[in-house]
């Protein structure tokens, strides 16, 4: 695989968006062409070498193309946004919406990550080792219809909205969630394998939400169906006993989603 | 002379029934309420900005119109990226040309919403809203519930003109027509006047909501949603059989809603309930908007650019994402490093460290009277009165756009409007820019 070295310079007074950051843009480039790319910052276009140091060319395709951002790019956005192939590691944090929109390769970020990570996302592995915050993989604003497809794994904890509308894939969050964990989904799989604050699986018609924790407070449209124990999806598997509910009643006529609760943390339910 | 059914600049009511006196050194107002008045003393106050000033090496001194225009035109241009806070006490005749200024420098436009009703806003966008004129309500509601906001201190006549005691055609006995319905944390004066008060838990507005509509599917909540909202079931039962059984029911959402944990998933849900409560009797819903014209820079932006608030020109065409492109959240980032305000003191209502943030960067402000922000203003360009000194349209709370007539003069022979400030403005940014 032909690697290509990011390295952070600087010039990040104003956050700079850089969706050409892919290994589909960067394959059958050399350095210097790469360094070329233009990137918005306010108004403006810049080339890639404004912020950049760029060490080595890129593949004859992006499934052989390997970008190693070599430090934190926090004020960079949209690094990733629909990657079809090839693989970016990002030893840092980045900015807002990591890996949008993507359809398929790899993204792994050894830091955190700011809001929307995988929004929209159609295929592929987004894997975060740190902290994210709000729209994890979720629909854009107004938007019906969040991921369709392929994984996000979050290691630390994310915060709001997670999941919101996906219809497909499967996000796995090993920390705690707040508000509104996959809402409106109507499809996918979620599992977080800490708390909850509120509000998990409001609004579903569909799909399935695992919390391995504690829900503070619960969503009052689900009803319990049944207990079951080891639950197993695909490569993905949660043991212990769980609470299985049908939801949300709030929204007519549905109540095609599934949560599981655990039952050892959620006793009062 | 006494002027007529003139139109007040304060809250979203936009009340159009007041009468003016305007008299050597001081104003008789007739009609307006406390707020109304108050505004209406700008007029003859001795506060009133009456000079444009510039700061220089940390001094403020009064300069002349045209210097003043030069050193605005200038550091918008200069500016990498401006941020336009188009303030909602203003016409949208001034917001239109401030947001094409944004858009032709590449900046981001904003407005009131974005710290206020913003959620609603988008909440509206994830669901559709069933609304009605205020008209229609004061006319046909005989089921009222103010949600979230204490209508009697927030919008002082929203409860004697349109919501609670007007006589209307099908509500003939006013007050005794109509049941009231308040759902609110706090004993507020509007709960207090109400039939019944829904003193639920902070921030769990949702929840009850969504409680209710579980109802009104036929199912049953579950029981923790007594603890979490801290209602009974049998009250939120009640509540639903109350409005299934009234002719109209009229729901006004304020800011304990929309600015609650919860956001716009509250508004959201609020507003699928609405829809589905249409299946059984006439529902609508509609926000407490808080200035006279903060419903029409949503209208304005939705309707030129189409996005309601935070609106970026940054690549050229318009791009809107709550949390990445409005006021707060670029301040925040320092995403923005020049700002325009108009008719908004916006330092006094963010965030501490975002009002730093702009006291730091240059900034243009177009105010009436001094405040924080003129203070924090590298240039202040006085303000003309809407409604009262100029003529333009407001967006009411309920959407209805209102053309106000002025009962005097711009007290400027340098301009008649916000409006014409920000066009002599525009010709000067657009002569240094393309220079």
């Amino acid at each position: 695989m032909a690697e290509v070295i990011l390295k952070p310079t600087g010039n990040f007074n104003l956050t700079v968006e850089g969706e050409v950051i892919t290994p589909d843009n960067f394959a059958g480039k050399n350095a210097q062409e790469i360094g070329q790319l233009l990137v918005w910052q306010g108004p403006q276009e810049y080339p890639l070498s404004n912020y950049f140091e760029v060490k080595g060319d890129g593949a004859a395709s992006a499934e052989k193309t390997s970008i190693i951002i070599d430090g934190d790019v926090t004020r960079v956005k949209r690094i990733g946004e629909g990657m079809t192939a090839g693989r970016i590691l990002v030893k840092g944090s980045t900015g807002m919406h990591v890996g949008a929109d993507m359809k398929g390769g790899e993204i792994i970020v050894e830091g955190d990550t700011d809001s929307w990570p995988g929004m929209e996302m159609k295929g592929g592995l987004l894997h975060i080792k740190g902290n994210t915050k709000d729209h994890v993989g979720s629909a854009y604003r107004g938007s019906w219809n969040g991921m369709t497809g392929g994984r996000i794994v979050i290691d630390g904890d994310a915060i709001n909205q997670v999941g919101g509308g996906i219809s497909g894939g499967e996000i796995i969050i090993g920390g705690n969630v707040k508000h509104f964990c996959g809402i409106r989904i109507n499809g996918g799989l979620i599992v977080v394998k800490g708390n909850a604050t509120r509000a998990v699986g409001a609004e579903m018609t569909g799909g399935t939400i695992v919390v391995g924790g504690t829900i503070e407070r619960f969503t009052p449209g689900f009803e319990l169906a049944e207990v079951e124990s080891d639950l197993k999806f695909n490569d993905i598997e949660c043991f212990g006993e769980y609470k299985k509910f049908t939801g949300d009643y709030a929204i007519p006529q549905k109540g095609k989603g599934t949560l599981y609760v655990s039952c050892t943390n959620n006793e009062c339910l | 002379m006494v002027y007529k059914n003139i139109i007040c600049p304060v809250c979203g009511g936009s009340c159009d029934d007041i009468q003016v006196e305007l008299k050597e050194g001081s104003i008789d107002v007739q009609n307006a309420c406390k707020m109304g008045n108050a505004k209406f003393q700008e007029i003859v106050s001795h506060h009133r900005i009456l000079k444009p000033t510039i700061r220089e090496n940390g001094k403020v001194k009064d300069v002349s119109w045209e210097e003043s225009l030069d050193r605005a035109a200038e550091i918008l241009v200069n500016a990498k990226r401006p941020l336009f806070f188009l303030g909602s006490e203003t016409s949208c005749e001034a917001q239109e040309v401030g947001m094409h200024i944004a858009e032709y420098l590449g900046g981001v436009a904003d407005s009131n919403a974005t710290i206020c009703h913003g959620p609603t806003v988008m909440g509206i966008q994830e669901s559709g809203m069933v609304g009605a004129t205020a008209g229609q309500a004061k006319n046909r509601a005989d089921m009222i519930v103010y949600w979230g906001v204490n209508a009697l201190e927030s919008m002082p006549r929203h409860m004697s003109k349109y919501g609670v005691f007007p006589r209307g055609y099908w509500t003939k006995r006013g007050r005794f027509d109509r049941k009231l319905v308040t759902v609110d944390p706090r004993v507020t004066p509007t709960a207090t006047a109400s039939d019944l008060h829904m003193q639920l838990n902070p921030n769990t507005d949702y929840e009850l909501l969504s409680a209710l509509f579980t109802i009104l599917n036929g199912k049953e909540p579950h029981p923790s949603v007594e603890d979490i909202t801290g209602i009974p079931l049998s009250v939120m039962k009640q509540t639903v059989e109350m409005m299934k059984e009234s002719n109209f029911v009229a729901i006004y959402v304020g800011l304990g809603v929309s600015s609650s944990y919860g956001k716009h998933r509250n508004i959201e849900i609020a507003l699928n309930f609405v829809k589905e409560m249409n299946n059984y009797t006439k529902c609508n819903i509609g926000a407490l908007r808080g200035h006279c014209n903060v419903a029409g820079f949503n209208q304005l932006a939705s309707y030129l650019y189409g996005y309601p608030f935070g609106v970026d020109f940054m690549k050229g065409y318009p791009r809107y994402n709550p949390g990445e492109t409005t006021t707060v959240d670029l301040l925040r980032e320092k995403d923005v490093d020049a700002a325009f305000v108009m008719s908004a003191d916006l330092v006094n209502h963010i965030p501490a460290d975002c009002a730093k943030y702009l006291a730091e960067i240059p900034m243009v402000c177009v105010d009436i009277a001094p405040c924080p922000t003129t203070t924090a203003s590298d240039v202040v360009l006085p303000g003309v009165i809407d409604a009262m000194e100029c003529d333009g349209t407001f967006y009411r709370l309920d959407n209805v756009p209102i053309h106000f007539e002025p009962f005097t003069d711009s007290p400027f022979s340098e301009t008649k409007s916000n409006e014409e400030t920000l066009k002599m403005l525009f010709e000067k940014i657009k002569a240094k820019k393309e220079a």
